[in-house]
């Protein structure tokens, strides 16, 4: 795979059919928009290396309820706009004055983006079997840029890690991760995903992250 | 200035040994605060100045948030110690004109329309001034920008030229600034385009065009620093990966 540090306004190419994420086009040629790695496909690509969580409906995410209105949950999700989970997108039929009783400043949920508007009014739901309340299990932090890294092509290195830690790992799009498993088990998954986060941007990571996963394992036992 | 016994050159160089069209030695860190979303630390010559970036994030006070775009704010401030005389802290008229002007030089290129309501905030500290700290300022805010992952359409590089003893100089040090006859910093693009021109004294049409060409020039030479900076930070994440957690526990 051919990738190059690009800053912005880099000249990427002079096709301007080739401009993917992260470019843009001018007098028919490709340029970079960010600080960050150019990848060469098809298209061009270019991945920052920081950055804020934009909200994109379908995205997944983790967020920490930070005040309730009339019929709204106002949810934090690691972002420059704060989510709105409205109480019809509760699993349950419940009323205005119970909501605190469901959910109350300061619970973690995994939710997913329904909707975003042009004003950045984002929209969020419960109604999902794999979303709800975290009940137990932890929750890290990593740089939202690092999360493709994390589930890797078509989903590949974080299936490979479910199957290793042996934990539930529930991943949000805006780098907030939660784990949930043995004590053992845990502490492993943090330490790799700390490993990724750290080495995102290096070369055949998923075989360092096996060859890792088996020493790791070796040691324990 | 005639009245004064102040001789600007020296056998054909200047009072500190360079030629007329040379910069000062450039320094530039990326990276090198922990809590900012992207900072530089910049040092051209004597001046020594650090730009932290944070944002895009919410806006406050809420009234000044735009629905479409996001709304970028600058603040130059100089340190008390940053000069001879000690410098009454605060904004005054000076530093408020710069942050203006700075800002604008700034704002073309980021992509405000990418995060409606909200804020980009760089702050510039100057730690240490010696000549020319607003393009000293400009180079290490762009650098932060783009550290913290702001979309842009290109960097912003600064560089100041002058005119001593009849002569025409580019990067002026205090010396020059003080008791030259003009003083003409500008802001562009790689690839040209002026975003910030001042000027402070007085140039002939024909002086004037050959400072422009040879300020831009000397801002040419800053972008290719500021994208080496850029660059080595990255590979300096390859090498030593791991790194910037070592800074935090510091």
């Amino acid at each position: 795979m051919d990738r190059k540090v690009v800053v912005p306004g880099d000249l990427l190419s002079e096709d301007a059919k080739r401009s993917g994420e992260g470019t843009y086009v001018k007098n028919g040629s490709v340029y970079s928009l960010l600080y960050g790695l150019a990848n060469f496909r098809d298209k061009i690509n270019v991945i920052p290396l920081a950055g804020k969580y934009v909200p994109v409906p379908g995205d997944n995410v983790i967020g920490v309820v930070k005040d309730i209105t009339f019929s709204n949950w106002i949810v934090d999700i690691n972002s420059p706009y704060d989510g709105l989970l409205h109480i019809s997108e509760f699993p349950k039929r419940i009323e205005s004055e119970e909501m605190s009783k469901y959910l109350h400043i300061g619970s973690s949920i995994m939710t997913r983006v329904t909707d975003v508007d042009p004003t950045m009014k984002v929209e969020l739901t419960l109604n999902d079997k794999k979303l709800g309340l975290i009940k137990a299990g932890q929750v890290i932090e990593i740089s939202h840029t690092r999360v493709p890294r994390l589930i890797g092509k078509g989903g590949s290195m974080i299936s490979m890690l479910k199957k290793e830690v042996n934990c539930n790992i529930f991943v949000g799009q805006n780098g907030r991760i939660w784990i949930h498993g043995g004590t053992e088990d845990m502490d492993l998954a943090l330490k790799t995903i700390t490993l990724i986060d750290r080495e995102a941007h290096t070369n055949g990571l998923t075989d360092r992250i096996v060859d890792f996963l088996k020493t790791e394992k070796g040691a324990r036992s | 200035m005639d009245e004064t016994d102040i001789s600007f050159f020296k056998d054909g160089l200047r009072l500190d040994g360079r030629k007329a069209d040379q910069l000062r030695p450039v320094k530039i860190e990326v990276g090198v605060l922990a809590r900012a979303d992207g900072s530089c630390y910049i040092e051209m010559g004597g001046n020594k100045v650090i730009a932290a970036v944070y944002g895009p994030r919410e806006v406050h006070p809420r009234h000044l948030q735009e629905a479409t775009r996001a709304i970028v704010r600058y603040r130059y401030n100089m340190a008390s110690f940053s000069v001879e005389d000690r410098k009454r802290p605060g904004p005054d008229r000076r530093s408020q004109e710069l942050s203006k002007v700075s800002r604008e030089a700034l704002e073309p290129v980021i992509l405000t329309s990418f995060f409606p309501r909200s804020v980009i905030d760089v702050f510039v500290e100057v730690l240490q001034a010696d000549a020319g700290t607003r393009t000293a300022g400009i180079n290490a805010a762009s650098v932060a920008l783009a550290d913290a992952g702001i979309p842009m359409k290109s960097m912003i590089s600064s560089c100041a030229a002058g005119k001593v003893a009849d002569t025409i100089i580019l990067d002026p040090m205090k010396e020059e600034d003080n008791f030259g006859q003009a003083d003409l910093p500008i802001a562009m693009t790689p690839n040209g385009d002026i975003t910030l021109l001042q000027m402070d004294g007085g140039l002939t049409p024909d002086e004037f065009q050959r400072a422009v060409d040879m300020a831009m020039k000397g801002a040419r030479d800053i972008y290719e620093l500021q994208r080496d900076a850029l660059v080595r930070k990255y590979s300096q994440m390859v090498e030593q990966p791991g790194r910037e957690e070592v800074h935090v526990c510091d």
